[in-house]
């Protein structure tokens, strides 16, 4: 905490009390949380980030998608003190704000990548950096992939300045039933990953089916080795940690001394809590409806359902059970249980009720996510779906805010929401248009006319090609 | 599904048969040699080629119409570097034929007998508007990947146009890596190679290359003798300024050698220098990370500024989806084009950008007078799509490859089909086909 204490400071002293407020709250809260586990720090690696400063904006005359389905033409979006404050056709403003005209321009919240490996397997991917996946054992949940984020990372920035993403997900990789926590980003620039982290953004599980964990330990003759196990091993780990569970529940009633602390079960019961959010990832439509029962086994739900390349065949299933699906528009045939792809499954996920994102999970196309949602549309509607390209937006904000437990916060320009916001200097469901200015909590962070206001990480200073627009 | 079967309907027009003559009219043609559109074009097609496309063009007496009015018109996609037809599922290996890592040959192998005109790849590219294709052997356990072909993606089982049209070899980090661990070692391999193939040349009989721990065996030597003579070209893979002027340099004592380099993410630090070699460049678009050293120069900006430097370029796949994806060649086009309006970018003019996932490839291959284009006398690989291919939100309508109408079905369309409605149903989806 001290560490954390003096970074604060020192980042108050740079940006002055526009901050202020929101940090001893912050403070007040973890430190109840703590009274109240008890005997351990629940967020032992605090959030660092402050919003840095900006000004009272008004965008005017632009076309709005608001994120959650709704459309503006003409329309205007107000913000200041790094919060939406108002959005609609026309709004007053006080005398002195900042006025951008938008006129033929297209402002939508900012973007949010549920499925990232910018931080954990960074660029440049050289060996030294594979830091996405514990490829040890089958459930290691005890590890927190935001351990492996290195703010150096050169993809944050590009996701910024070409791809309009101002919140991103960081994930483990697949190769285990559990890969352990995820951590929810602040698309800014900074030296430590404290400072990026999303103020109390809940943490996520991330669990695997299908053939990623049954290959890895199956090849080295150890288990899992075929979808039963897969199954099995993982309906252990829960039974264990409903034990565990009791056992601390048993020690907050009755007192005695407590449990040895488990960092693996502690994951895991802090998901039958209801605290930690299981991002599952899963391909095959049938293992879909496999890990679904799994969660009602053990009283958990899942927010969401990783690359979900067969969502499309089991729509109602995912609606009746509340689970989002994140998506890419058109991947597939690199591996068995990505065959089934149809370029269609994000429109007809969305068109049978059930939640649909579409994420990444790749550092180029984390840069085009804009342009993944126009392809799956236009497919959809060839197909004879009709989705208005407001609603399509959802795919990109809202509904991965609310499968990362941060729609509160952001994800659509409601008022009070964080001033996460994209102005496009054109129809970002074309492939002609990128991102012109990019504001987090309110603050310009990029403006694609302004060359000083384009981040370089440590890494590509000094290096050829240091400066040059990407 | 009503929505569906209508929209099928409407698509299904009947191109004439190949030996017929048809003019397509009214719609805004593109002839993919670099120029801009045009609005209300017309082309004609005769005996599948190409007879006359643009504006104020003839239709001839007798020809049947196709009336293309809204739509656009263009040449097919030319994948400018891909492993298309190799593979039907990456991590199936039986089902995988780019890379032969327990093979003893190397420059010897010709990707001809491994390309299936049935793969899912083919039709759903295909469905993307790609016609042709350059696909290229992946390297193994040497430097040289083999030679490789351009194809056509027609439905029908005769997919390879021209075989061993090219020799692949690996010159950048990982050539380095298959040569045994540096560029020393990569530049003694591709220089002792070429050396051995004229030594073959001059007396193939007396060329030993039969023992396995020969430095280069006789298939192989003999695959390099028209590389080395100048009558096939090499395809380099490297990213890096160094190592693109290192391959540069190879001229100077391999004069005949028709070098094409692909990926070159740091092409434009360089580009001067490579359009005053005259070596022409099949660049991935959009590397913009340096994913590797070799890369740390990467922008979004390498083809135009290498295009403005007079550099010949062509968009390309290569470990970019290669052997899956190459639809994404207009996608990435028209985000050459976005380029334009970002200020300190190097974008490309429309035609341009078209041209470089059409004619351009096409004539780097030595096949500009065949295909990639609709200018007289090329092939008719034709695309009609219902508005600007380059954009995202745009589909193919029709397509004709030689003239011949192809089907825009594939296994994604079947399954997409099957579950457009999950209502209950009297009989499970699999009674559905």
């Amino acid at each position: 905490m001290r560490k954390a204490a003096v970074l604060l400071a020192a980042t108050l002293a740079l940006f002055g009390c526009a901050t202020t407020g929101g940090q001893s709250a912050n403070s007040a809260s973890a430190a109840e949380d703590r009274s109240a586990a008890g005997v351990f720090d629940p967020d032992p690696f605090p959030s660092t980030y402050r919003p840095y400063p900006g000004v009272p904006t008004v965008i005017r005359g632009a076309t709005i998608y608001d994120g959650e389905g709704g459309q503006i033409d003409n329309g205007m979006v107000y913000f200041a003190d790094g919060r939406v404050q108002a959005i609609g056709q026309s709004l007053e403003v006080p005398e002195g704000t900042t006025v951008i005209d938008g006129a033929g321009l297209w402002v939508t919240p900012g973007i949010i990548d549920i499925h990232s490996h910018l931080g954990n397997y960074p660029s440049p991917s050289v060996a030294a950096h594979q830091d996405g996946n514990e490829i040890t054992g089958n459930n290691t949940a005890n590890v927190w992939t935001e351990h492996s984020v290195w703010p150096q990372d050169p993809g944050f920035s590009r996701a910024l300045a070409n791809g309009g993403v101002t919140t991103l997900n960081i994930l483990p990789g697949s190769a285990n039933l559990f890969g352990g926590r995820s951590v929810t980003l602040r698309n800014v620039p900074s030296r430590t990953m404290q400072g990026m982290k999303f103020p109390d953004a809940p943490y996520g599980l991330k669990m695997a089916c299908g053939e990623n964990p049954k290959r890895v330990y199956g090849s080295r003759n150890q288990t899992p080795g075929s979808r039963m196990a897969n199954v099995a091993v993982a309906r252990q780990a829960w039974i264990d940690a409903q034990r565990y569970r009791d056992q601390w529940e048993n020690y907050r009633e009755n007192g005695g001394s407590p449990p040895a602390r488990n960092l693996r079960h502690e994951t895991l019961a802090g998901v039958l809590d209801g605290d930690i959010l299981v991002h599952n990832h899963c391909y095959r439509a049938d293992e879909m409806a496999i890990m679904i029962d799994m969660a009602e086994e053990f009283g958990y739900s899942i927010a969401s359902f990783q690359h979900a390349v067969e969502a499309y065949k089991i729509p109602d299933l995912l609606r009746e059970h509340g689970v989002c699906s994140a998506m890419w528009a058109d991947w597939w045939g690199f591996k068995m249980e990505a065959y089934d792809t149809v370029f269609e499954n994000i429109p007809m996920v969305h068109n049978g009720g059930a939640c649909a994102i579409v994420h990444s999970d790749d550092d180029n196309q984390i840069q085009r996510l804009n342009q993944e949602a126009a392809k799956a549309l236009a497919d959809g509607r060839r197909a004879g779906i009709e989705i208005s390209d407001a609603e399509a937006w959802q795919w990109l904000t809202i509904n991965p805010a609310r499968a990362l437990g941060i729609a509160d916060e952001t994800g659509s320009l409601a008022a009070g929401k964080r001033a996460d916001i994209v102005l496009w200097n054109g129809d970002p469901f074309s492939v002609y248009s990128r991102p012109q200015m990019v504001w987090i909590d309110g603050a310009l962070l990029y403006d694609m006319t302004n060359p000083r206001l384009r981040p370089i990480s440590d890494f590509e200073l000094g290096q050829p090609g240091e400066g040059s627009v990407r | 599904m009503k929505a569906l079967i209508v929209l099928l309907t409407a698509l299904i027009v009947a191109v004439p048969a190949s030996a017929q003559t048809f003019a397509i009219t009214g719609g805004t043609v593109v002839i993919g040699d670099g120029s801009e559109p045009i609005p209300g074009g017309t082309v004609v097609v005769r005996d599948g080629r190409v007879v006359a496309a643009g504006a104020n063009v003839a239709v001839p007496a007798g020809a049947q119409m196709l009336d293309a009015t809204g739509q656009w018109v263009s040449p097919g996609i030319v994948g400018g570097f891909t492993r298309l037809g190799l593979v039907e599922v990456s991590a199936v290996a039986p089902t995988n034929d780019a890379a032969a890592s327990e093979s003893e040959f190397s420059a010897g192998l010709d990707i001809a007998p491994a390309v299936n005109p049935l793969s899912a790849a083919i039709a759903t590219n295909r469905t993307g508007g790609v016609t042709r294709a350059v696909v290229a052997p992946r390297t193994s356990s040497t430097i040289f990947g083999g030679q490789g072909a351009i194809i056509d993606l027609g439905a029908d089982m005769d997919a390879v146009m021209r075989p061993r049209a090219f020799q692949f070899v690996e010159l950048g980090e990982r050539g380095a890596a298959r040569a045994g661990g540096s560029r020393s070692a990569s530049y003694a391999m591709v220089r002792n190679a070429l050396d051995q193939a004229q030594r073959y040349a001059a007396n193939p009989n007396a060329y030993g290359g039969q023992t396995s721990d020969a430095l280069l065996n006789r298939v192989d030597a003999a695959a390099l003798v028209p590389v080395v003579q100048g009558r096939v070209p090499l395809i380099v893979h490297v990213e890096q300024a160094r190592d693109i002027l290192n391959v540069i340099g190879l001229r100077a004592d391999y004069p005949r050698l028709e070098l094409i380099l692909v990926g070159v993410s740091e092409g434009w630090t360089v580009a001067n220098e490579i359009a005053a070699a005259g070596v022409p460049v099949i660049a991935s678009a959009l590397n913009d990370l340096p994913e590797q050293f070799e890369q740390l120069a990467a922008t979004q900006s390498n083809i135009g500024r290498m295009r403005a430097a007079g550099v010949q370029v062509a968009i390309g796949m290569i470990d970019d989806n290669d052997a899956h994806q190459i639809r994404y060649s207009a996608q990435y086009a028209g985000n050459l084009v976005a380029l334009n309006n970002v200020p300190g970018a190097t974008g490309l003019s429309w035609g341009e950008a078209f041209a470089t996932i059409s004619s351009y490839p096409a004539e780097i291959m030595g096949l500009g007078s065949e295909i990639g284009s609709l200018r007289p006398g090329r092939r008719a690989d034709v695309v009609i799509w219902d508005g600007d291919p380059l954009e995202v939100t745009s589909n193919v309508d029709i397509m004709l490859i030689d003239g011949v109408q192809q089907p825009l079905t594939s296994r994604q369309t079947r399954l997409r089909d099957r579950y457009l409605s999950i209502e209950e149903r009297q009989l499970p989806q699999a009674y559905e086909w």
